[in-house]
């Protein structure tokens, strides 16, 4: 990163990142080699740290630890450290790469999946923290030769060009039809409103997204009819 | 983001025992939709976070009788905008929790959170701090200050209240429940904040240690409240500025008014002018001269930066359509 | 001997319909795997150490402590202590570790000091710059006499900012070395073949030992030409940490340094008889692209004013080179001038829809076109039955209508295509080329398939990587006339030599045989058949291969398109909010090949233009130089709900689709601004003079011309 407060010897006066390390126990330079050795894949089983108690309360991390997670229905586990994000997990350590990383700040939508039922920016959530819950991606749904209604719909309708922001928007719009199956416009703009895109594909998303509702509706009326 | 140990505490004891533990070096975590990416930034480095999504006893929502609202820390934005009690009891409270960013974010994003997020100057956000200075100047001043403070800009700070339900709850009455080293207490939702005086002050006013664990709402009971936000985009877009209007009507005359604004100030703004105006005025009396006259009191004393003057014009727009909404004479919309 | 052409409108099965981007459900899935999807073994991930400041010099630089942390495995200093930085976030160092975490704990521990140097990125006031590069001066007839004689003058200053690509996917590369001096990446470029050639030239090795693949790519629009400086760092430190490297930029770098549309500013006076038609033009323009040169708008856009001086300037900034934004200086030149125009039919107390009609011989070979599509959009947006003078609308939320017309080239670029028909009777056609969200697979399976008389899904398309059959960079609305052209003259010579074996078995000369409806047969007697599969068996063992290039004989492509657009907006006048209410765009691009894509780009590009008109603007501090607004929150891109209803109209039919293949990725997205902002004129009763249309430019507006209603 190298950027905003770091090394910009401006808000901390020091220049150097290192003296900001000292949260870590010891000194900053064994902070920095302890936060470095537990990181995943270097050197593996060389440091794992006892984990500390405070205030009658175990303590995780800096290094990685053992989570487990539930997604698409499946059972998955990686060694983290706490500071990685579920977006950084599924991405980098569980090569689900269909959610992306665009701003990693919770502002754009690329990452949306859904966790224990609601859309929600997988950057902006810690691996740590989504355990135990179902989480779903747009690798949950059906793959290119078994779409989903929705998965058709956008492809029906052209909702996507480059397609980068395509599966957070699939999972932003999966998660309004599994509340709501008949939205009306105004709920859509509403549900796809914390995701953006660059190609300019809104007019297709829209069309998309209340065609499957549609197709739904009309399914069932054909079910009771 | 550099690394950290990370706490799940299943008790507020617990929590506030740990916060205490290594003050100055930990951090609460509870929707993480900010403190994420202030950490990402480099703007928060904890060592330690305590993550507070544990703490069952922060989840509690419940709405009505005499003791009115009662929500936990954790009790998400969105749980807050579909509530039904809460769109019984407080519907302007449901419909501006649904304005609040985009669905992603309201669905993790807490009311403890909302009301505790850091400013989105974006001096702070670039890491050169809440009262940037350079050169014995300010930055902001210097700079470019778009949407930075009309009032209580004196200096030196100069960001704006980020909170878009903040200026409505204080409107309303609200308090908070602060937990901390020392117990618990509970305070109006105004006293939580404050504007720094010098760099590394905070804007909030909890000692260190202490966590908001409750939001608490005097019932309505017969006043009459509308939030207005003024924000460019549809969705997804900070409010450029907020007015909240609370008018007690008693017998058709205005009790008392209550007019905060948000967005304008680096605390959430009370235009005591505006609410003199109001106080006293048959309910029926209030038209669009009046509501115009209320903003126009609010922004007294207004200070425009060099790329800001937008802004008074703003709030006071903000504060006449919330002033003829609260009073009934215009569709509620915003 | 074959002849290229298209094939007449009745025999079309396939091009000109509505046909679904075939690569939609990979991308729908998550199957399609992007750049910065990829995962290789021992991969390691790169960060940057970046300048925080807009100009300044190292002072001193210190890597040790990052090389010797754990994990990490490569550092590379690219500006070492004593170099000059001349824009913020330009890189200074680049680290390579086990994990992004990692390399980010190795940035924090490099030990940097700047000398701060003085730094100027606000050209907005042309006064204020240190240094202006002035441009050579245009003059046509008697510009200062034709003005004087105008019986109608005016005069105004206008501007629109610089803005940033923003494409989703950042800039990046992954590089593994597969040999000593073989590499392979995967880009997220616009250029594959280019890329290839730029890897090996920045890396002394052979060209011929790159490989460059880009399967997909999450947006370029014009800043993807290049590997950067960063892809040749990519590859030093893979080389020099031994493991595959990903670099990827961070958001802020991606908004700061990887692309932006140079600025425009004018002072512009229009003169005009009293009928409207348009006598003078003097107009000075500046704008800055970085430190070097920008980029020069074509002013007056599309009407060539009989009488027209103009001179345009660069103004150097301590910002990253701007890059070719969608339709280089063309929504500047296009902005600058219709807003003067439409400015002009105010003071004139005409429709502008009259003045632009008035005018269009002005226009040149196009007139006919946009006179066509003035028609069009007039229907559809009911403009005339609608349309009111410039501030007749009152009450405090406002209706105004606007409208704007365009032009851009787009003729086909250089491609070759290969295809093959295989004696199974599969067919593959091969591109080194890419989709940048075109849909370029689609566009060159349609072509294939329709040549050969198949259905789309016979056709398998390669494309996006270096060692397939070269072709030019995605720039330009040049990729579909470049595909589309090579395969069809590929497809019809791989036909020919498909006839020449199959000739005998249907006793005709292979000239007379035709490829139509899954069969051969002769064209004269359609009854005399062989289904394609057992024609394809004529083959023996191998198949039949031909290249097909671009330019090359025949009639397929053609440069030169127009299109015009319409705005509807609503203004809160107290507010200054503008809320676009719907837009109209009629666009012709000669003959479409798909036209579902082909919708998607008017649509696109609309949606691109209300964003920039209405919220996006690169916010430099004039403190730190630095650009301010770096995220998706204070980046303002137009979301769902801020785009209005949306009406798209392509001309097809005589005297458009014989016209050949025009690319369109440029042209809608030109007009957007100016129909945007004239609309708001319209509604506004006075000029907002400066792009985007926030709140603050607006009531500025509005105040300044005593209209502002205080509350």
């Amino acid at each position: 990163m190298g950027k905003k407060a770091k090394n910009t010897g401006e808000s901390g006066g020091r220049a150097s990142g290192l003296s900001r390390r000292d949260f870590l126990r010891g000194s900053a330079a064994a902070g920095a080699l302890g936060g470095a050795l537990l990181a995943g894949g270097e050197g593996a089983g060389a440091a794992v740290a006892a984990p500390r108690r405070l205030a009658g309360v175990e303590l995780a991390g800096p290094g990685a630890v053992a989570m487990s997670f539930r997604i698409n229905g499946k059972r998955r586990q990686a060694s983290l450290e706490p500071r990685v994000t579920l977006l950084d997990a599924l991405r980098d350590h569980l090569d689900l790469t269909a959610a992306k990383k665009v701003c990693d700040r919770g502002t754009c939508g690329a990452c949306t999946v859904i966790v224990a039922g609601q859309a929600v920016y997988a950057c902006s959530v810690l691996a740590i923290e989504a355990q135990g819950k179902a989480i779903e991606t747009v690798e949950g749904l059906g793959g290119p030769d078994k779409l989903q209604p929705l998965q058709a719909a956008f492809v029906a309708n052209d909702a996507q060009q480059c397609g980068f922001c395509t599966p957070g928007f699939v999972m932003a719009a999966k998660a309004l039809l599994d509340r709501n199956p008949h939205p009306a416009l105004a709920d859509v703009h509403r549900a796809l409103s914390g995701n953006f895109c660059r190609c300019g594909t809104y007019a297709g998303l829209r069309q998309a997204v209340l065609g499957t509702s549609r197709a739904d509706a009309g399914a069932e009326d054909g079910g009771h009819g | 983001m550099q690394s950290f140990e990370y706490a799940s505490p299943a008790t507020v004891d617990q929590a506030v025992r740990l916060l205490a533990a290594e003050p100055g070096k930990s951090a609460v975590l509870a929707g993480g939709s900010d403190l994420l990416a202030l950490m990402k930034d480099g703007v928060e480095r904890p060592g330690l976070l305590v993550n507070l999504k544990a703490i069952a006893a922060l989840r509690g929502l419940r709405s009505g009788g005499k003791e009115g609202l009662r929500a936990g820390a954790l009790v998400t934005i969105d749980q807050l905008a579909a509530d039904p009690g809460v769109r019984r009891d407080y519907p302007v409270l449901a419909t501006a929790a649904g304005h609040v960013a985009g669905p992603q974010i309201r669905n993790v994003a807490t009311v403890g959170g909302n009301l505790c997020q850091r400013p989105r100057c974006w001096y702070f956000r670039s890491g050169y701090g809440l009262v940037p200075q350079r050169d014995g100047k300010s930055m902001v001043v210097e700079g470019d200050n778009r949407y930075h403070a009309i009032l209580g800009n004196e200096g030196p700070a100069y960001f704006v209240h980020p909170s878009t339900l903040s200026p409505l709850l204080i409107a309303l009455g609200a308090r908070v429940a602060v937990h901390g080293p020392r117990g618990e207490r509970e305070i109006e939702l105004a006293q939580l904040y404050r504007t720094p005086r010098r760099d590394g002050e905070r804007e909030l006013t909890l000692a260190p240690g202490e966590v908001v664990t409750a939001l608490l709402v005097p019932p309505l009971a017969g006043r009459r409240a509308w939030s207005y936000e003024i924000r460019q985009r549809t969705a997804l877009d900070w409010s450029l500025a907020t007015a909240a209007v609370v008018l007690d009507l008693q017998e058709n005359r205005v009790l008392a008014a209550r007019v905060v604004l948000g967005q304008v100030a680096p605390v959430p703004w009370p235009a005591a002018a505006a609410e003199d105006l109001l106080r006293g005025q048959a309910a029926d009396a209030i038209d669009a001269a009046l509501a115009e006259r209320a903003g126009e009191a609010a922004v007294q004393g207004a200070r425009a930066l060099s790329r800001n003057r937008y802004k008074i014009q703003l709030a006071r727009v903000a504060v006449k359509r919330a002033v003829l909404a609260a009073a009934g004479q215009m569709a509620q919309s915003g | 001997m074959v002849e290229y052409n298209w094939p007449d409108a009745a025999s079309r099965r396939l091009i000109g319909k509505r046909i679904s981007r075939l690569d939609g459900p990979a991308k729908v899935s998550g199957a399609a795997k992007y750049t910065y999807d990829i995962q290789r073994p021992g991969m390691l991930h790169a960060r940057a150490l970046r300048c925080p400041h807009a100009h300044a010099r190292v002072r001193k630089l210190d890597v040790s402590a990052a090389e010797r942390m754990p994990g990490v495995k490569a550092v590379r200093v690219v500006h070492a202590e004593g170099a000059e930085i001349q824009w913020a976030l330009d890189e200074v160092a680049f680290v390579a570790a086990v994990s992004e975490d990692v390399a980010e704990d190795a940035i924090r521990a490099i030990v940097v000091e700047y000398e701060v140097l003085p730094h100027f990125v606000n050209e907005e006031r042309l006064e204020q710059a240190p240094k202006v590069n002035p441009g050579d001066e245009q003059t046509e007839g008697d510009p200062a006499g034709a003005m004087a004689a105008a019986a109608v003058r005016v005069k105004g200053t206008y501007g629109l900012p610089v803005v940033a690509h923003n494409c989703l996917e950042a800039h990046g590369h992954v590089c593994e070395w597969t040999g000593k001096e073989e590499l392979s990446t995967w880009s997220s470029s616009q250029a594959v073949s280019g890329a290839a050639a730029q890897f090996a030239e920045g890396l002394a090795i052979p060209a011929s030992n790159v490989r460059v693949v880009t399967q997909y790519m999450g947006g370029g629009f014009g800043s993807k030409f290049n590997i950067d400086s960063w892809g040749l760092e990519c590859a030093r430190l893979a080389k020099q940490a031994g493991a595959p490297v990903k670099l990827m930029l961070e958001r802020d770098a991606e908004l700061t340094v990887a692309g932006d549309r140079p600025s425009a500013f004018a002072h512009i006076e229009v003169g005009a008889a009293a009928d409207g038609a348009i006598t003078a033009w003097i107009s000075d323009s500046w704008g800055s692209g970085g430190l070097g040169r920008a980029g020069s708008p074509p002013i007056p856009y599309v009407f060539q004013v009989p009488n027209r001086r103009h001179r345009h300037s660069s103004v150097p900034t301590h910002t990253a080179s701007s890059r070719a934004w969608r339709a280089p200086n063309h929504p500047q030149a296009c902005f600058l001038t219709l807003t003067a125009i439409d400015d002009l039919a105010a003071a004139l107390k005409m429709d502008p829809l009259a003045v632009l009609r008035k005018n269009l011989a002005l226009s040149g070979k196009l007139a006919r076109l946009y006179g066509e599509e003035l028609d069009v959009a007039d229907r559809l947006m009911d403009w005339s039955q609608r349309w009111r003078q410039r501030g007749a609308a009152t009450g405090v939320v406002r209706r105004g209508l606007g409208l704007s017309l365009h032009t851009w080239g787009g003729r086909g670029h250089d491609s070759n295509c290969d295809v093959s028909i295989y004696p199974d009777g599969t067919v593959s056609a091969r591109i080194s080329t890419q989709d940048i969200g075109t849909g370029t697979r689609t566009v060159m399976a349609i072509v294939a398939a329709e040549t050969c008389g198949l259905p789309l899904e016979a056709v398998k398309v390669e494309i996006g990587d270096s060692r397939l059959p070269t072709s030019s960079a995605s720039g330009g609305s040049t990729t579909v006339g470049g595909v589309s052209s090579a395969t069809r003259r590929a497809a019809e010579d791989a036909l020919a030599q498909l006839f020449a074996k199959v000739a005998p078995q249907l006793g005709a000369a292979a000239s007379d045989l035709e490829a139509a409806d899954g069969v051969v047969r002769v064209k004269a007697h359609p009854e005399r058949r062989l289904p394609w599969r057992q024609a394809a068996r004529a083959l023996g063992v191998a198949p039949v291969t031909a290249r097909g290039t671009n330019p090359g004989p025949g009639n397929l492509t053609n440069s030169g398109s127009a299109g015009v657009q319409m705005a509807e907006v609503e203004l809160d006048v107290e507010t200054g909010i503008v809320r676009v209410v719907k837009m109209v765009a009629v666009q012709e691009c000669g003959l479409i090949i798909d036209l579902t894509t082909a919708e998607s780009q008017v649509y696109g590009g609309l949606i691109m233009g209300i964003s920039y008109a209405l919220s996006e603007e690169k916010v430099m501090d004039p403190v730190t130089g630095r650009m301010l607004n770096v995220d998706f929150e204070s980046y303002k891109l137009a979301g769902i709900g801020d785009v209005g209803e949306l009406v798209v109209h392509m001309m097809t039919g005589p005297g458009y689709d014989d016209r050949g293949v025009i690319g369109l990725g440029e042209p809608p997205v030109i007009s957007p601004g100016a129909a945007i902002a004239n609309a708001v004129a319209n509604a506004a009763g006075v000029r907002v003079p400066q792009l985007p249309l926030t709140p603050e430019r607006v009531l500025d507006a509005l105040a300044a011309a005593g209209s502002g209603r205080t509350a």
